[in-house]
């Protein structure tokens, strides 16, 4: 009982970073209908601006919002520069592209930060919550908190967004219908570029999450996270925010248990079976009805 | 003029129509084929222009060149007195132009008064950044639109549905909600594309009432199948063959045209017989709104 709890937990902490990682997906789903492959990359390089500015004797949480800005400016260029012109092209052509984007970026990361893992040093303790004499819920941590916390505010911020504010209408009406969105008016490109500024900050929170909660950065550190956070995002059908969530929240359980009580090594395994299962069963996701849209 | 449910939407008196839209000889050449040559049409203010003609006539390219979707080859645009010279879709619903679509167009993943709210956009006073930041301004601005959303709806009779996805509403309810969401934006003109399609003989008379109720605050171009509505709604009728301007002229004044009645022999519409019947009831009456609209 003991295991299962701590497995349990384990697996919502792990479920929220997946969950951040999706949201960002989903985020530039919504709006382009492009899957990003150059999410990790993305989020690794931003971290990897986090830590230059810890390095310079700034705290976590200046970095922390250097990275969310860096990624919103970083969102947008690459929009604007790389992304626009396969806009509305053959998806092949887009899904290329960030796969592309997702090599150059990881190299040029490489180059100017070098190849080595380094530590990174989370902003809360990572000592797990002691509930009784001898029984410590390792995956329990202030840390731990303040991720779930965190990416739970993200959540909440974003459907607000694009629930209840004028702004996340357009963007809303730009992702169903571009060009009748343009005959309303509404200004269709500035809102996938708004949209990709959006993912690229969540993915920046999600990058600064995910190496706060195993200690260490490189350039590839997010890498398995782009599998994970894709399954997750399909979980939830790709195109809700709420959907994501609770896709990643699923996904981080299930890979916990896997974890847990089968093996460590089966996890990457695991995480395909699902994906697989899902596109076998619900190819729209979990949530594939009208009502999951509504976010 | 409006009867009761109209009143509701009457504007503000200086909202009156004074708009003119002329189109020059316009020619439109699609790679060598030539659509459209040197048409000339004028969009009164306040009258229901009408715009017929055989199947591939270019009554479809033309509207789109009127809203700015297809660029003529040669040819002036004058709108409100000015010449449009590169007149953008996006730029329509800011020159007071509204235009509905030949299918619905609506946004399959919003709920019916959000899409109507999308069409109200361009009224929202906040700025793009104050409507991300700045709340309690972007709040009343979103207040604002619902309430201009629901006066539209119930102009046409669809308040039931706002909170209903436009997927699950029968095709004619859904042709209510486009045109709502055009009128919505309080254009100077609108623009109509085969807004009778798929409707009963009942729907489509309520639809002729709508529109000469309408052309009271605002002018209208019609692009019909539908002769009996056109005759019985149109102030002034351009018909086109072959892409060439073969009459202009009142609803009696077509009927009366031979060359009309020839334009249209081996098509499966005949003017003369369809019109006829219809002779004189084009209504100088109050129009009696649209209260009686089947839901």
């Amino acid at each position: 009982m003991e295991q299962f709890i701590s497995l349990t937990l384990g697996g919502v902490v792990n479920g929220s970073v997946y969950a951040a990682f999706a949201l960002a997906l989903v985020l530039i789903w919504r709006s382009t209908r492009i899957v990003n492959f150059a999410q990790g990359s993305m989020a690794a390089a931003t971290t990897f601006i986090a830590v230059a500015v810890i390095d310079a004797g700034g705290s976590y949480w200046l970095a922390l919002v250097v990275a969310l800005l860096s990624g919103l400016v970083m969102g947008a260029l690459i929009e604007r520069v790389v992304i626009r012109p396969v806009e509305g092209g053959p998806e092949l052509n887009a899904v290329i592209v960030t796969l592309g984007l997702f090599v150059a970026i990881q190299g040029i990361v490489a180059l100017v930060a070098g190849v080595d893992e380094r530590a990174f040093v989370p902003p809360f303790s990572t000592v797990g919550y002691e509930v009784r004499e001898g029984f410590t819920l390792l995956s329990l941590s202030r840390n731990s908190i303040w991720t779930v916390g965190a990416v739970l505010v993200t959540m909440l911020a974003l459907i607000a967004l694009f629930r209840f504010t004028r702004l996340g209408l357009a963007m809303r009406a730009s992702a169903f219908g571009q060009e009748v969105a343009r005959l309303l008016g509404v200004r269709v490109g500035r809102m996938l570029t708004l949209g990709w500024a959006l993912a690229a900050a969540v993915g920046a929170l999600a990058g600064m999450l995910i190496a706060g909660d195993v200690s260490f950065i490189g350039p590839t550190f997010m890498d398995t996270l782009i599998v994970f956070g894709f399954v997750a995002a399909v979980l939830g059908g790709l195109d809700s925010p709420i959907g994501a969530v609770v896709g990643g929240l699923l996904l981080g359980l299930a890979l916990n248990y896997v974890r847990g009580y089968l093996d460590d090594s089966l996890l990457g395994m695991a995480a395909l079976v699902i994906l697989v299962v899902v596109l076998l069963v619900r190819p729209g996701g979990l949530f594939s009805t009208t009502a999951a849209r509504r976010a | 003029m409006a009867e009761a449910p109209l009143d509701r939407t009457t504007p503000p008196p200086d909202r009156a129509p004074t708009a003119r839209l002329e189109m020059t000889d316009i020619s439109v050449a699609f790679g060598g084929v030539t659509a459209l040559e040197a048409v000339s049409l004028t969009v009164e203010p306040g009258q229901v222009h009408g715009l017929i003609g055989p199947n591939g006539a270019g009554k479809t390219t033309m509207f789109n060149v009127a809203c700015g979707l297809v660029r003529p080859s040669s040819g002036r645009i004058a709108w409100k007195g000015s010449e449009l010279r590169r007149l953008r879709p996006a730029q329509l619903t800011r020159l007071g132009i509204a235009r509905t679509l030949q299918g619905v167009g609506l946004f399959a993943g919003m709920t019916v008064l959000e899409n109507v709210m999308v069409g109200a956009h361009r009224h929202a006073r906040s700025g793009f950044l104050s409507a991300l930041f700045a709340i309690p301004t972007a709040d009343k601005d979103e207040e604002r639109l619902r309430e201009r959303a629901m006066t539209a709806l119930a102009e046409l009779d669809a308040t039931a549905y706002a909170e209903r996805y436009p997927g699950s509403l029968p095709y004619p309810v859904q042709k209510r909600v486009a045109l709502a969401r055009a009128l919505v934006a309080e254009p100077d003109l609108l623009l109509l594309d085969e807004p009778a399609s798929g409707l009963s003989e009942d729907e489509m008379h309520e639809l002729g009432e709508l529109i000469r109720t309408l052309s009271a605050r605002m002018s209208v171009l019609l692009v019909e199948h539908h002769m009996d509505l056109v005759m019985r709604v149109c102030d002034r009728i351009t018909v086109l063959d072959s892409g060439k301007p073969i009459a202009v002229g009142t609803p009696e004044e077509i009927r009366a045209n031979p060359a009309v009645t020839e334009a249209y022999l081996g098509d499966d519409v005949d003017v003369a017989a369809h019109t006829t019947e219809f002779g004189s009831t084009r209504s100088e009456t109050a129009p009696t709104g649209t209260e009686g609209a089947s839901a």
